[in-house]
C-alpha cells in the first residue's frame, strides 16, 4: 500500500488516504496497549485527534486543489477501490475533522475510568469508526463506497453496544443495525440502478452514463430511502432516539454531528454529481419530508426528558432542515435559477457544518454531566451550573447556537435559508410559489420550537435548584474535557463571527455542484448574499453593539449609582417553603408542547395518589408513528416467519429435498 | 456619512430615553378610560430612578448568569431600537441586521430572561419561563412572517429600504398587509405582555407570564428590564408604524424633514398608545391556554398575508 | 403594480372579504359572528359600489343597495333579535379546534386560487385574481357550516357562501341581470325565515339549538 504513495509532492488524496491507514494502525494499535489504560487515554487518544486535524487541512486543501484521484490495489481482484477528493468531499472532510478533533481530545479524558478491556475496543472501533467514515467520502467507485459504507455502519453498531450488559442498549443497537442495512440495500439497488447494466462499478462511468428519466427517479428515490434511512428522516427516524442515548457521549457527538451528515454527502453526490438529469419534483419532496421532519423531529425534542434522547430529536429536527433546503436546491436548480440554488445549496452546507460543531458540544456536555452525576434523566438533575460552571458556559454557547440566535453559527445558516425562500417569486411554476411561504412557515416554526427546546434543555439541567442531594457532589469536567468543548465552542462562535469568510470559502463546493457560485456583495464584515439593497448581516457589528451598550450600562450603572448586592432567600411571592420538587420537571416544561401536538403522540402517564407520602410523576411521550407504522411490519414479518419456520422439520433429508428443489427450478428456469 | 451616524446615535438615544414615556402615556390612557385617576405621564421614569437607587437583593442560589440577563436583555433592545426607523430612514447601523435579525434579537433577550427566570429555582419563575416560551414559539414565527410579507412588496429585508418602498415610491395598496397589520397587532400584545394574553398589572399565580419571570429581580436589576420592557414597547410600536403608517418619516439625505418627522412620529405614538390602551380596556383576558390559539391564529393570519401577496400582488 | 387606484381598493375589498371568513371561522360566539357577518357585507356592497361607479353599470348600484339593506342592516338585526330571544350568545366550542380549521382554510384558499387560475386567465377582465377569492369565500364558509354544532351559525355559513357567489359575479361579470338578483335576494330572504321558524321548532323538541340532537332522528 505504501507503495503505491509517490515520493513527492503527495496528493491531497493520498493523504487522505494514509490518515485514513494512520487510524487504523492507531485502532489496532489499542489492543496490545490494554494492559495499560493511561496509555490508551494519553496516547491513542490524543494521537486519533492529530489525524483529525490532518483530516480537517487535507480537506482545506483539497477545498482549492483540483480533484486527485486514486486507485488502491485491495479489494477483489480487477476490482481495485478507485479514490478520489473533489471539493464535495473535502469539504465533508473538514467537517469531519473539525468536529472529531474536539471529540476525539475530550474521549482522551473522558474514558479515563473505564475498565481497560472494553476501552481498547472502543478505541478499536473508534478509530475504525472515522475511518470508515472518511473512506465514505472518498470513495469513487460503489463498491468502495459500499464496503466503507459497512466499516461505517458496523463499527458504529459496536461503540452503540458498548454497554452491551444492558438489554434496552442491545435491543437499540440491533434496531439500529435493522434499519441500517434496509437503508444500505436500497443503495445498493440504487447503484445498480445507476450502473445501469455497464459492468462498471466506478462513479465516472456513472457520471458519463445516460440515465433515462423514468430510472433516474427509481434511483433518486431509493438514494433518497437509504441516506434518508442513515439520516433519521421521518419515517425511517425511530432508531436515531434509541440509538444515540445508548452511546457513549463522545461517540454520540460523532454519529449525531458527522456520521449523519455522511448520508448528506451521499445525497448530494448522487442527485447533483451522478445523475446526469435531475427532475423537478425530487425537490419538492424533499422539500416536504425535510419539513415534516424537522417539526416532527422539534416537537418530539420538547416532550423528552432524557437529555440525550432530547439532543437525538433535535438532530432529526436539524436533519430535516437540511434535507428541506436540499430540496430547495433541487427546485431551483431544476427551475434554471443556478444563482438561487446556489445560495441555497450554501446555507445547506453551512448549517451541516454548524450542526457537526454544535450538536458535538452538547453531546460531549452531556457527556460531562453523565461523568459528573452519573445521571441522564433531566428530572434528576438541576443546579449544575454553580458546580461546573465551564461546562456550563461551553453548553450555554452551543445551545444559544442551536436555538438559532444570532450572534452564533445557527442564526447565519437560518438566516441563509429563509433568504432563500424570500426568492422565490422567481420560479416558473405558480404552485411552489404558493406552497412555499407555507413551507418558509414551517421553518421559522421549527427555528423557534428550537430554542423552546434548548430554554428546556440548558434551564432544567444547569439551573435552578439540585433536584437531588447528590448533585452538589457533582465536580467539573478535566481539562482535556475542557479543551475539547471549547475548540467546538469556539467553532460555533467564529462560524457565526464570519460568515463572509466562510462563504467565501465554501464558493468551490457550491460551484461544483450548481455551476454557480454565491458572490458575496460587499466586505468581509457584512454578509449579503444577494445584494446589499436587497439583505445584509453583519454579526461582527452586531456583537459589537451589544457589547458596548452592554459594557457602558454596566459601567453607568456603578458609576452613577452603586454596586451594592445583599443576598436573601428567593422570594417567590412570599410563599413558604420552597424547595427544589417545586421547580417545573422536563415534563412540566414540554407539557404545553405536548398538549398542542398531542396527536402525533401516544402520551403514557402515571400521576401518584394525592394522599402518597412520597409522591412520584412519571409521563412518557411517545412515536405514534412507530405503534402505527413500525409494529404492523414488525408482525407481518414475524408471521412471515413463523410460516417459514413450517419448513424447519429438524431432518436432513427435507433439507436437501428442498436444496435439490430449488436447484431444478433454477435450471428449468435458466434453460 | 458622519450626519448618518450622528442621527444614528441621536435616534436611538431618543428611543431608550423617551421609551418610558411611551409607557407612562398608555398607563395613564388606560387609567382615564377605566374611570381611575392616573398617575403623572412621568411616572415610569420616577419609578426607574426610586429602583436604581435601592440595594439589590439577590437569592443565595442566583448563579451569574442571573446578574448578567438584566444587562443583556437591555443591551438586546437597545440595538433593536437602533435599527428600526423611527426619525429618519438614514440609519448606518441597519445593514448590520435585517428583519430577520431583529427576530433573532428579540428572540435572544427572550431566551436570556427565560433562563434567568428558571436560574434561581423557584416555582413561579420556571412557570413563567414555560409560559414565555409558548407564547414565543408562536408569535416569533408569526412576527417572521409578517416581516416576510413586507419583504415581498419592498423585495428586500433591509427595514430602511422597505420603509423608502412603503412611503417614498409610488402609492399603491397592498391587501397582503391588511392581514400582516392584524397578525402584527396580535403578535405586539402577545410580546409585550398585555391584555389579552398577559396582564401586566397582576402577579395572579393563574395567569401571569411576564410577571412570574422577573419576580426575583429587584433593584437595579429589575429597573433595567422595566427600562427593557418599555424601550420593546416603544421598539414594536416604531415596526408597527415603520411597516403600517410610514408617511413621514424621512428619507435619504432629507435633513430638513426632521423636524416633521419629529411631530408625526410623535403623533403617531400618542394615538397608537391611546389605540393600544383602548383595546386593552375593552378586551378580556383570554385563559392561558386559549393563548397558543391566539398565537395560531396571529401565526395562520400571517402566513395568508403572504399568500395573499403572491395571489393578488405578483 | 399598474392597476388602478379604483382596482386597487377592490383588491382590498376583496381581501378583507377573506380575511372575515377568516375571521368568521375562528369566532367562537355567536353574536361575533353576526357582527362579523354584517362587517362581509357592507365590504361586498362596498366593492360592489365601487364597480359599479367604475364600469358604469346601473342595476350594480341597486344591487349594493339591496346587499346594503339586506344583508347589513336586516339579517344582522334579526339574528340579534333571535339570539336574544332563544338566549343562546354563549361560548361554543367547535368540532375541531381552531387553528386546525384555519391550516385547512388556508389549503383551501390554495386550491381555489389554483382552481381559478385558468377560469380568470381565460376570462381577461382586470379582475382576476378576485375570482379566486370569492371561490375560497364559498369554500370557506362550507367549512365553518361543517364545524359548528349549533344552528344560527349553519345559517351564517351559508349566506356567507352566497356573499361569495355573489362577490365572484360582481367581480368578473359585473353582476347578474337585476331580475336574478332581485330572485335570489327574494330567496334568500324566505330562507331565512323558514330557518328561523326551524329554529324555534327545534327549540321547542329538544330544548336547544345543538345539532347533534338531530341525530337521534335516523332511523334505527
Amino acid at each position: 500500500m505504501i507503495a503505491t504513495l509517490p515520493v513527492l509532492p503527495p496528493d491531497p488524496v493520498q493523504w487522505a488516504w494514509g490518515l485514513v491507514l494512520f487510524w487504523l494502525a492507531l485502532g489496532f494499535s489499542a489492543l496490545p496497549l490494554q494492559r495499560s489504560p493511561r496509555a490508551l487515554g494519553r496516547l491513542v487518544f490524543p494521537a486519533g485527534a492529530l489525524g483529525a486535524l490532518g483530516i480537517a487541512g487535507v480537506g482545506m486543501a483539497g477545498m482549492v486543489l483540483p480533484a486527485s484521484t486514486a486507485i488502491l490495489p485491495i479489494g477483489l481482484p480487477d476490482l481495485p477501490f478507485h479514490l478520489r477528493l473533489d471539493a464535495l468531499s473535502a469539504f465533508f472532510m473538514v467537517l469531519l475533522g473539525g468536529a472529531a478533533f474536539g471529540v476525539s481530545v475530550y474521549a482522551s479524558g473522558y474514558f479515563r475510568s473505564m475498565a481497560p478491556g472494553p476501552l481498547a475496543l472502543l478505541a478499536l472501533w473508534y478509530h475504525l469508526f472515522l475511518a470508515g467514515m472518511v473512506t465514505v467520502l472518498l470513495a469513487d467507485d460503489a463498491y468502495a463506497f459500499m464496503v466503507a459504507w459497512e466499516v461505517m455502519a458496523l463499527s458504529s453498531y459496536f461503540l452503540v453496544t458498548t454497554d452491551h450488559k444492558i438489554p434496552a442498549i442491545r435491543s437499540a443497537g440491533f434496531l439500529y443495525l435493522l434499519i441500517a442495512h434496509v437503508g444500505a440495500v436500497a443503495l445498493l439497488l440504487a447503484f445498480g440502478v445507476l450502473h445501469g447494466g455497464h459492468g462498471d462499478y466506478t462513479f465516472d462511468a456513472m457520471r458519463l452514463a445516460q440515465t433515462p428519466p423514468f430510472w433516474a427517479s427509481v434511483a433518486f428515490l431509493l438514494a433518497l430511502f437509504g441516506f434518508g434511512a442513515k439520516a433519521g428522516l421521518v419515517p425511517m427516524h425511530v432508531w436515531l432516539p434509541e440509538a444515540h442515548p445508548a452511546a457513549p457521549s463522545p461517540v454520540s457527538a460523532l454519529m449525531s454531528g458527522v456520521m449523519l451528515k455522511t448520508a448528506i454527502y451521499g445525497l448530494l453526490r448522487v442527485s447533483f454529481d451522478l445523475l446526469d438529469v435531475q427532475v423537478a419534483w425530487w425537490g419538492t419532496l424533499a422539500l416536504a419530508l425535510g419539513l415534516v421532519t424537522a417539526l416532527y423531529g422539534v416537537i418530539f425534542a420538547a416532550v423528552q426528558s432524557d437529555m440525550k434522547r432530547l439532543l437525538a430529536w433535535s438532530s432529526i429536527e436539524n436533519i430535516g432542515i437540511i434535507v428541506a433546503a436540499f430540496g430547495l436546491t433541487l427546485i431551483f436548480a431544476t427551475d434554471g435559477k443556478g444563482a438561487l440554488a446556489a445560495l441555497t445549496l450554501t446555507a445547506l452546507l453551512y448549517h451541516a457544518l454548524n450542526h457537526a460543531f454544535f450538536k458535538g458540544l452538547l453531546f460531549i456536555g452531556t457527556g460531562s454531566v453523565l461523568h459528573a452525576t452519573g445521571v441522564r434523566h433531566m428530572g434528576h438533575l438541576g443546579g449544575l451550573m454553580r458546580f461546573m460552571p465551564w461546562t456550563a458556559w461551553l453548553v450555554l454557547i452551543g445551545a444559544l447556537a442551536i436555538a438559532g440566535l444570532p450572534p452564533l453559527n445557527g442564526f447565519v445558516s437560518e438566516w441563509l435559508l429563509l433568504q432563500a425562500f424570500l426568492l422565490t417569486p422567481g420560479l416558473t411554476q405558480p404552485y411552489l410559489n404558493m406552497v412555499i411561504p407555507v413551507a418558509a412557515a414551517t421553518v421559522a416554526l421549527a427555528a423557534a420550537l428550537a430554542a423552546y427546546v434548548m430554554v428546556k434543555f440548558f434551564g432544567v439541567v444547569f439551573l435552578g435548584q439540585p433536584r437531588d442531594p447528590a448533585l452538589l457532589e457533582a465536580h467539573e469536567a478535566g481539562w482535556p474535557e475542557r479543551l475539547g468543548m471549547l475548540w467546538l465552542a469556539a467553532g460555533c462562535v467564529l462560524l457565526g463571527l464570519f460568515p463572509a469568510l466562510v462563504i467565501g470559502w465554501l464558493a468551490p463546493v457550491v460551484q461544483l455542484l450548481t455551476g454557480e457560485t454565491l458572490v458575496n456583495d460587499a466586505s468581509w464584515l457584512l454578509l449579503a448574499p444577494v445584494s446589499s439593497e436587497r439583505a445584509s448581516y453583519a454579526p461582527l457589528i452586531f456583537f459589537a453593539v451589544v457589547l458596548t451598550v452592554l459594557l457602558l450600562t454596566i459601567l453607568w450603572v456603578r458609576r452613577v449609582y452603586h454596586g451594592r448586592v445583599r443576598r436573601s432567600a428567593p422570594w417567590d411571592c412570599g410563599y413558604p417553603e420552597q424547595d427544589a420538587r417545586m421547580q417545573d420537571s422536563a415534563e412540566g416544561f414540554g407539557q404545553p408542547i405536548r398538549q398542542i401536538f398531542e396527536v402525533f403522540m401516544k402520551v403514557e402517564r402515571e400521576t401518584p395518589d394525592p394522599f402518597s407520602r412520597t409522591p412520584r410523576y412519571r409521563g412518557a411521550s411517545l412515536d405514534k408513528l412507530w405503534f402505527l407504522l413500525y409494529e404492523p411490519i414488525a408482525r407481518v414479518a414475524g408471521w412471515l416467519s413463523d410460516q417459514a419456520a413450517r419448513l424447519q422439520h429438524g431432518r436432513i433429508q427435507w433439507y436437501l429435498i428442498y436444496s435439490f428443489a430449488t436447484l431444478i427450478v433454477l435450471l428449468v428456469f435458466t434453460r | 456619512m458622519q450626519a448618518g451616524i450622528l442621527l444614528q446615535l441621536a435616534q436611538t438615544l431618543l428611543a431608550i430615553l423617551l421609551a418610558p414615556l411611551l409607557m407612562g402615556w398608555v398607563n395613564q390612557c388606560r387609567a382615564w378610560l377605566q374611570g381611575r385617576s392616573a398617575p403623572p405621564i412621568t411616572q415610569p421614569y420616577r419609578t426607574l430612578r426610586k429602583l436604581f437607587h435601592k440595594d439589590a437583593v439577590i437569592a443565595h442560589t442566583a448563579s451569574p448568569l442571573f446578574r448578567f440577563a438584566p444587562y443583556m436583555i437591555f443591551a438586546c433592545m437597545a440595538l433593536a431600537a437602533g435599527i428600526v426607523p423611527t426619525l429618519a430612514n438614514d440609519l448606518p447601523f441597519s445593514p448590520a441586521a435585517d428583519v430577520i435579525a431583529l427576530v433573532g434579537i428579540f428572540a435572544l433577550a427572550r431566551v436570556f430572561l427565560a433562563l434567568a427566570a428558571m436560574d434561581i429555582g423557584t416555582s413561579f419563575g420556571t412557570l413563567g419561563a414555560r409560559r414565555e416560551m409558548l407564547v414565543s414559539f408562536l408569535a416569533e414565527p408569526a412576527l417572521l412572517m409578517v416581516f416576510f410579507t413586507a419583504s415581498l412588496i419592498s423585495q428586500s429585508t433591509e427595514l430602511p429600504v422597505i420603509v423608502d418602498t412603503l412611503a417614498h415610491q409610488e402609492f399603491a395598496i397592498y391587501p397582503s398587509l391588511a392581514f400582516a397589520a392584524v397578525a402584527f397587532w396580535m403578535i405586539s400584545v402577545a410580546e409585550n405582555a398585555r391584555i389579552p394574553v398577559d396582564n401586566p398589572a397582576t402577579h395572579l399565580e393563574l395567569t401571569m407570564i411576564h410577571e412570574a419571570m422577573i419576580l426575583e429581580y429587584s433593584a437595579r436589576h429589575l429597573a433595567l428590564i422595566e427600562w427593557a420592557v418599555a424601550l420593546k414597547l416603544f421598539t414594536y410600536s416604531a415596526l408597527g408604524i415603520a411597516l403600517f403608517l410610514p408617511w413621514g418619516i424621512a428619507g435619504q439625505g432629507e435633513l430638513g424633514m426632521l423636524p416633521l418627522a419629529l411631530v408625526a412620529m410623535a403623533g403617531k405614538l400618542l394615538l397608537g398608545g391611546a389605540v393600544l390602551a383602548f383595546l386593552e380596556t375593552v378586551s378580556a383576558k383570554v385563559r392561558l391556554f386559549r393563548a397558543p390559539e391566539f398565537l395560531g391564529t396571529a401565526f395562520l393570519l400571517a402566513v395568508l398575508g403572504m399568500l395573499i401577496h403572491f395571489l393578488l400582488e405578483v | 403594480m399598474t392597476l388602478t387606484y379604483h382596482l386597487q381598493i377592490v383588491n382590498l375589498l376583496a381581501a378583507l372579504l377573506l380575511l372575515i371568513s377568516f375571521a368568521m371561522l375562528s369566532q367562537r360566539r355567536i353574536a361575533g359572528l353576526i357582527t362579523l357577518f354584517a362587517w362581509q357585507g357592507a365590504a361586498l356592497a362596498a366593492s360592489t359600489l365601487l364597480v359599479a361607479w367604475s364600469t358604469g353599470q346601473h342595476h350594480l348600484y341597486y344591487s349594493a343597495a339591496i346587499t346594503l339593506v339586506l344583508k347589513v342592516i336586516a339579517m344582522p338585526w334579526y339574528f340579534f333579535h333571535i339570539v336574544r330571544k332563544l338566549d343562546v350568545d354563549r361560548d361554543v366550542e367547535p368540532m375541531i379546534n381552531i387553528p386546525t380549521t384555519m391550516l385547512i382554510g388556508i389549503v383551501l384558499v390554495i386550491f381555489a386560487f389554483n382552481l381559478a387560475l385558468p377560469i380568470s386567465e381565460l376570462s381577461g377582465t382586470v379582475m382576476r385574481s378576485t375570482l379566486g377569492i370569492a371561490l375560497a369565500t364559498v369554500l370557506l364558509a362550507f367549512l365553518m357550516m361543517i364545524t359548528r354544532r349549533k344552528a344560527i351559525p349553519q345559517v351564517i355559513g351559508f349566506l356567507a357562501m352566497e356573499n361569495g357567489l355573489f362577490f365572484a359575479a360582481t367581480s368578473t361579470s359585473y353582476g347578474m341581470p337585476l331580475v336574478v338578483e332581485l330572485g335570489v335576494a327574494l330567496d334568500v330572504m324566505v330562507a331565512v325565515f323558514v330557518l328561523s321558524i326551524f329554529f324555534f321548532q327545534i327549540r321547542e323538541t329538544f330544548d336547544s339549538l345543538d345539532l347533534k340532537h338531530m341525530e337521534k332522528l335516523k332511523e334505527k
